[in-house]
């Protein structure tokens, strides 16, 4: 009672609040887990810094340890003193930078290449931020985009006409990754939508697609794309070969995306139909206005999963003899000059593919937030 | 699969046959060439992004033949599975992708070896430190070799012969086998002798690694057609006769001009002094003359690519000129 005149708060005891409180709970809670703590902060200790060491501090860039200019793979200090404590030589990915983001595309049409991938942002503005002005034109440009892309990165309508097999590096793994992601997408709604129908020949034919293309490895479709397609199609079309690519990449994306969407359709409750019927809506009005934004907003994360599979999967393109980004490293290693340099190769690859596929995972997270993915229907 | 392959081989071959290919080549403008996605030497893109090495200048001496220039090529990369249906489909003129000469797909897959312009064989690479100067001393020895080749049987084949024992380590692709045999986690590496060679070059000190004298298989490696088109199969097989025919006289790059002026009347017949030996080809009859001067005879190339002073450093030895001790051989130019 006596002490009622005179209360303070006490804080909590040190060992429950803040970093101290946090690390117990997490990482120390029992014995297993701090031995496991342990263990993982030693393996980073002894990691981290030797990484950062070989990547970046004892790492050559456009000189080596003397100073002089790498031209080829004996300048590399590592090579040039086997003897020292040296890392990376970076001056392969330097030197063949233009290779590794265009392939072979002349050089004085790159621009075309560059004012693509401008257009490219342009495009994906509306997608990406909702607010922003004029949307609805920004939309109709991205619709068109595909087509603009096209003429400007193969040629045509007075543009000089580069042929597929020039391109090559990021710009093929984009193209095919873009392009594979944005026509299979409105191909999977329409495959989704034609499996739950009730009329029996759609439902057949899109169910049938579907688990023949998802029945086999993305392999097996490239194989098919590049060697079987053109004995089907009639003498003098030569299909290109990056088409052909094109196209069994999107039809192996499309029955994925169909799946992933067909997810989201059946999550809609029976509710959300029969009042979207009973307002006299017709069959796409009710698709496009009530059932289809509610069902590809709880698909996002499967959606990006899948278009972030896809691109990765872009790089089997080079057992068919396609150099995308993963091919053109390997072209440059099989080049005397530079042969032996893999490591610093695959390591600027892999973090090529991890900034794209990190953006895309991070941009799925933003709009599962902004959208509230994990709504309760009833409620909407 | 390979039934299907040369059911779609013959499919491709009837649509195709019947066009004149170098008459497409010249209404073209350019030659369309099948190479491989790199592999040290034989092809690979440089800096500038031009490919270079030794099976690339087949096709260029191909296009000097043609166009009296040899950087009217536009090459197609293709790997060891796409490489048979690109030929087959069309898509490509020729292939020099070191391929191997074999019954099988000379003659069912429905194409045409014009030659030889490589000779390889399984070799072994060790590491000197183990003081052996022949295969059949390797008793005992971990072999690092790829699984499921023709190298493989191989392997077993020449130790059951030799009466001798080895342990195997089974590998993947060709780094992780430089990897393993650096690491010491085999005492040897067996393949091709060409990659042998490239795999040493690799080492951060070549000099401790040699190649085994033992060649145990017969890898021809040579430049391909479509079966059907005698005419452009012609004209691959002379571009690549013409190199090492060039090499047989000695006219290189530097003395080709001069050349002109020999008293030698196989010199003057082959520079289309005399004879109308290109015209048969129907090509120009200084079309080895453009090939000797844009890409060099066949020793030139090889030096310039794989020879004794690349990183490759591979000697002549089978690959010399029959004169010289070599298996190189070409019919005569008249």
């Amino acid at each position: 009672m006596e002490n009622n005149s005179n209360f303070e708060t006490r804080k909590p005891p040190v060992a429950t609040t803040g970093i101290i409180g946090w690390s117990r709970q997490h990482l120390f809670s029992n014995w297993v887990n701090s031995f496991i703590t342990l263990l993982v902060i030693y393996f980073l200790y002894q990691l981290i810094p030797w990484f950062l060491d070989w990547s970046v501090f004892s790492a050559d860039f456009w000189t080596n340890y003397k100073g002089e200019l790498i031209v080829d793979r004996t300048f590399c200090s590592r090579v040039a003193d086997p003897e020292g404590d040296h890392g990376a030589c970076w001056a392969i990915i330097i030197v063949r930078f233009y290779q590794f983001m265009y392939g072979f595309y002349p050089s004085e049409q790159v621009w075309r290449v560059n004012l693509t991938y401008f257009l490219l942002v342009v495009a994906l503005l509306p997608l990406l931020i909702e607010k922003i002005p004029g949307r609805k034109h920004l939309i109709k440009f991205t619709i068109a985009f595909p087509i603009i892309a096209f003429i400007l990165l193969y040629g045509g309508f007075g543009f000089q006409v580069i042929p597929t097999n020039k391109w090559g590096g990021l710009l093929v793994t984009l193209v095919l990754g873009v392009f594979g992601i944005a026509i299979a997408f409105p191909l999977g709604i329409l495959l989704a939508l034609g499996r739950r129908s009730q009329l029996p020949v759609i439902s057949m034919f899109c169910t049938l697609f579907i688990e023949f293309i998802r029945g086999v490895p993305l392999i097996t479709l490239l194989f098919f794309g590049m060697v079987m397609l053109p004995l089907f199609l009639p003498e003098g079309l030569n299909l290109d070969g990056l088409v052909r690519v094109l196209v069994a990449v999107t039809l192996f994306q499309a029955a994925y995306m169909a799946e992933v969407i067909r997810g989201g359709l059946q999550a809609i409750p029976r509710g959300q139909y029969e009042a979207a019927q009973s307002v006299g809506l017709s069959y796409w009005q009710m698709n496009r206005k009530i059932i289809l934004p509610q069902a590809i907003r709880i698909s996002i994360p499967s959606i990006v999963n899948t278009s972030i599979g896809l691109f990765k999967d872009t790089t089997l393109v080079i057992i068919i003899g396609l150099l995308d980004l993963l091919g053109i490293g390997r072209g440059a290693l099989a080049d005397a000059t530079w042969m032996g340099l893999s490591n610093e190769v695959y390591v600027f690859v892999a973090l090529v593919f991890f900034i794209f596929t990190f953006s895309m995972s991070r941009y799925s997270l933003y709009l599962e937030k902004k959208l509230k993915t994990g709504i309760n229907m009833g409620a909407d | 699969m390979k039934k299907l392959l040369s059911i779609f081989a013959v499919v491709a071959f009837a649509f195709t046959a019947n066009a004149g290919t170098l008459d497409d080549v010249k209404n073209r403008g350019f030659l369309k060439c099948g190479v491989t996605t790199g592999l040290i030497g034989f092809a690979a893109p440089d800096d500038a992004g031009n490919w270079a090495g030794f099976d690339v200048d087949v096709c260029r001496a191909v296009a000097a033949a043609i166009f009296g220039d040899s950087s009217k090529v536009e090459f197609t990369t293709t790997t060891g599975k796409s490489r048979f249906p690109t030929l087959a489909s069309g898509e490509i003129d020729m292939l020099a992708r070191n391929t191997t000469w074999t019954l099988s797909r000379d003659v069912n897959l429905g194409f045409e070896f014009v030659g030889v312009n490589y000779y390889d064989g399984q070799g072994f690479m060790i590491p000197s430190a183990l003081g052996v100067d022949d295969a059949t001393g390797l008793d005992g020895a971990t072999v690092c070799i790829q699984t499921g080749t023709t190298t493989e049987l191989n392997l077993a084949d020449f130790f059951r012969a030799n009466n001798i024992s080895y342990e195997a380590l089974p590998i993947e692709t060709n780094d992780e086998a430089r990897e393993n045999l650096f690491a010491g986690r085999c005492d040897v590496y067996t393949t091709d002798a060409s990659g042998l060679s490239a795999t040493r070059a690799q080492a951060d000190n070549p000099n401790k690694w040699v190649v085994l004298p033992n060649i145990i298989s017969k890898e021809p490696l040579g430049p391909l057609v479509r079966h059907g088109d005698h005419q452009w199969g012609d004209v691959v097989r002379w571009s690549l006769n013409t190199m090492i025919i060039a090499e047989e006289l000695g006219v290189s790059s530097s003395n080709v001009d001069d050349s002109k002026g020999s008293n030698i009347p196989e010199v003057l017949r082959l520079l289309g002094v005399e004879g109308g030996y290109g015209e048969m080809l129907e090509l120009s009859n200084d079309f080895a003359y453009n090939i000797i001067k844009q890409v060099g005879n066949y020793s030139e190339s090889f030096d310039r690519n794989i020879g004794p002073d690349t990183p490759l450093g591979i000697g002549r030895n089978l690959n010399a000129l029959w004169t010289d001790g070599g298996i190189l051989y070409a019919p005569p130019f008249r």
